[in-house]
């Protein structure tokens, strides 16, 4: 039994990093079509910096609020100078870029900050807290990993929700030629969404960052857990990418504490469940019934 | 009946009226098809302006030439005086020229409600009065306004779209095949609730229709269109009296 409460919480922490990155795939694929495969690479970048800003002797507080507005000017100057000239080509193009992007990212910060291991703090503890006197595996740390993916999903339901920004951003990502006459700069809009999605992206690769170690390609297994989490919901609903974050966090965090020799087939099953879900449902977890217009 | 290359349409009517919107020599093409080949027209304010003709007489492409949707090759768009041919598709709502285009333009993924306020963003804050004057205008989308777009049926999306662009407070209206799909019964509501629209509120309408008959019984002038070129600009009820065009141009 605890056994199973502690593979379960784990899980679910995971699972919550996955959902974040899944979201901000989501978010960007809604509103331009386009799977941006840097945003592991731009997160790294992101968690980096924060690195940098920490390692001269500054807060974590401080280091986070600059690492996610680092992330929101990335993901605008990215989708402004890189994504808009190939935006309305044929769709390769963009993934192409995306890709080239990755690589390209990675590479640089190789080259800036070394390819070495290097230990990324986390403000809290990660001991499990005790009831009784079994101690089980929720951290302070894992609390705060829950606690701030869901306050950046609230702040982004509520702008999307209850503001004019955010109809206008739904109305571009849906209906770009309605919006662009109805008066929307869907330009500004696009690009605001790419900046968001980078933000996101960039919560979750410090997430998985602290109280382990990073090095230019640390994101690499979030990248993979992300978009399987992404696809698993359908890919076009950000619902979609929460759950199938948590429901992939849970089945991977079952099958490396429950099977023999599990951790080792992680990789593995998450592709595995990939498949089992797209051959059920190909249009993922939560396939809206609309058809979307060209 | 005008000559069709003449630059001024004919004055209908009713008294002095000035063009709202003038289209001058308009050309444009789709990669090597010349789709426009030098339209000129003239939707004058407070009327209904009808440009009729088959499919690919280049009527969906004159209107969406006039927004900015497609950059002309040559000739002159002005609204109210004003050149307008270059201005982004984003300016036009501002300046008083709101185009539903083709197939609706419902955003089916937002709301009922969701739709009215993207027509009335680009203005700010507008008062909840403007949004239920809409809502008495089309009563059976006042009762569906918490429901996703894509749960309407064609006559509610056209509705929908219609009142969309009320909400951006248009001086002229620019309608691409509103009666497409849809119901005879409902055709003749949406075209009676313009027309009452036109005469109580002064608001000026540049229709574009394949449903000639429809469109005709509506509007103040035709134009027809034909490969791209005006064939006459007149009257509508003249349009209508003149057997022989109807036969070649308005398949009725």
């Amino acid at each position: 039994m605890q056994q199973f409460v502690n593979v379960t919480l784990s899980g679910l922490t995971q699972g919550m990093i996955y959902s974040a990155f899944a979201l901000a795939l989501v978010l960007i694929w809604r509103s331009t079509r386009i799977v941006n495969f840097a945003q592991g690479s731009m997160a790294a970048a992101t968690a980096f910096i924060a690195l940098a800003i920490i390692n001269a002797g500054a807060s974590y507080w401080v280091a986070l609020p600059v690492a996610l507005a680092a992330g929101f000017l990335m993901g605008a100057i990215v989708e402004r100078v890189i994504i808009r000239p190939v935006e309305g080509g044929p769709e390769l193009n963009a993934v192409i870029v995306t890709l080239g992007l990755f690589v390209a990212i990675q590479a640089s910060i190789a080259i800036i900050a070394g390819s070495s291991f290097q230990s990324f703090p986390t403000p809290f503890g990660v001991r499990g807290f005790t009831i009784g006197d079994t101690t089980i595996a929720l951290t302070p740390t894992s609390l705060y990993i829950i606690g701030s993916v869901l306050v950046v999903m609230g702040l982004l339901v509520a702008l999307f929700r209850f503001t004019r920004v955010g109809l206008a951003m739904r109305a571009s990502a849906f209906g770009q030629e309605v919006a662009r006459l109805l008066g929307v700069r869907v330009g500004r809009m696009l690009t605001l969404g790419w900046a968001l999605a980078a933000v996101v992206g960039s919560l979750s690769g410090l997430l998985i960052a602290g109280g382990g170690f990073v090095y230019p390609a640390y994101m690499d297994s979030l990248i993979v857990f992300g978009f399987v989490a992404a696809v698993l919901g359908g890919l076009d609903s950000p619902i979609g990418a929460i759950v199938g974050g948590l429901i992939l966090g849970l089945a991977l965090s079952y099958i490396a504490g429950y099977v023999d020799r599990g951790s080792a087939l992680v990789n593995v099953a998450a592709l595995v469940i990939l498949m089992v879900v797209l051959l059920v449902r190909p249009g993922g977890l939560f396939a809206s019934s609309t058809a979307r217009r060209a | 009946m005008t000559d069709a290359q003449g630059s001024t349409a004919v004055s209908v009517g009713k008294g002095a009226t000035k063009a709202l919107l003038h289209v001058e020599g308009l050309t444009s093409s789709y990669g090597p098809v010349r789709a426009l080949d030098g339209v000129s027209l003239s939707a004058e304010a407070g009327r209904i302006t009808a440009v009729l003709g088959a499919n690919g007489a280049g009527k969906t492409t004159l209107l969406r030439t006039i927004s900015g949707l497609v950059r002309p090759t040559a000739g002159k768009v002005t609204l109210d005086g004003e050149d307008i041919t270059r201005a982004p598709v984003e300016a036009m709502v501002g300046k008083g020229m709101a185009h539903v285009p083709e197939g609706r333009g419902v955003i089916a993924e937002l709301t009922v409600d969701e739709n009215l306020r993207v027509g009335s963003l680009f203005r700010g804050k507008v008062d909840r009065s403007e949004f239920d004057r809409v809502y008495d205008l089309f009563p059976r989308i006042a009762e569906r306004r918490d429901n996703a777009a894509h749960t309407l049926s064609g006559g509610e999306r056209q509705m929908l779209v219609i009142g969309r662009a009320l909400l951006a407070k248009p001086r002229i209206l620019l309608l691409d095949e509103p009666s497409l799909g849809l119901a005879p019964r409902i055709v003749a509501q949406i075209f009676g609730l313009l027309r009452k629209l036109v005469d109580s509120e002064g608001l000026s309408v540049l229709l574009v229709e394949q449903n000639a008959r429809s469109a005709l019984s509506v509007a103040d002038v035709g134009v027809v269109l034909n490969l791209g070129r005006v064939v006459v600009t007149d009257q509508a009820r003249s349009l209508m009296a003149d057997e022989g065009l109807r036969h070649a141009y308005l398949g009725f």
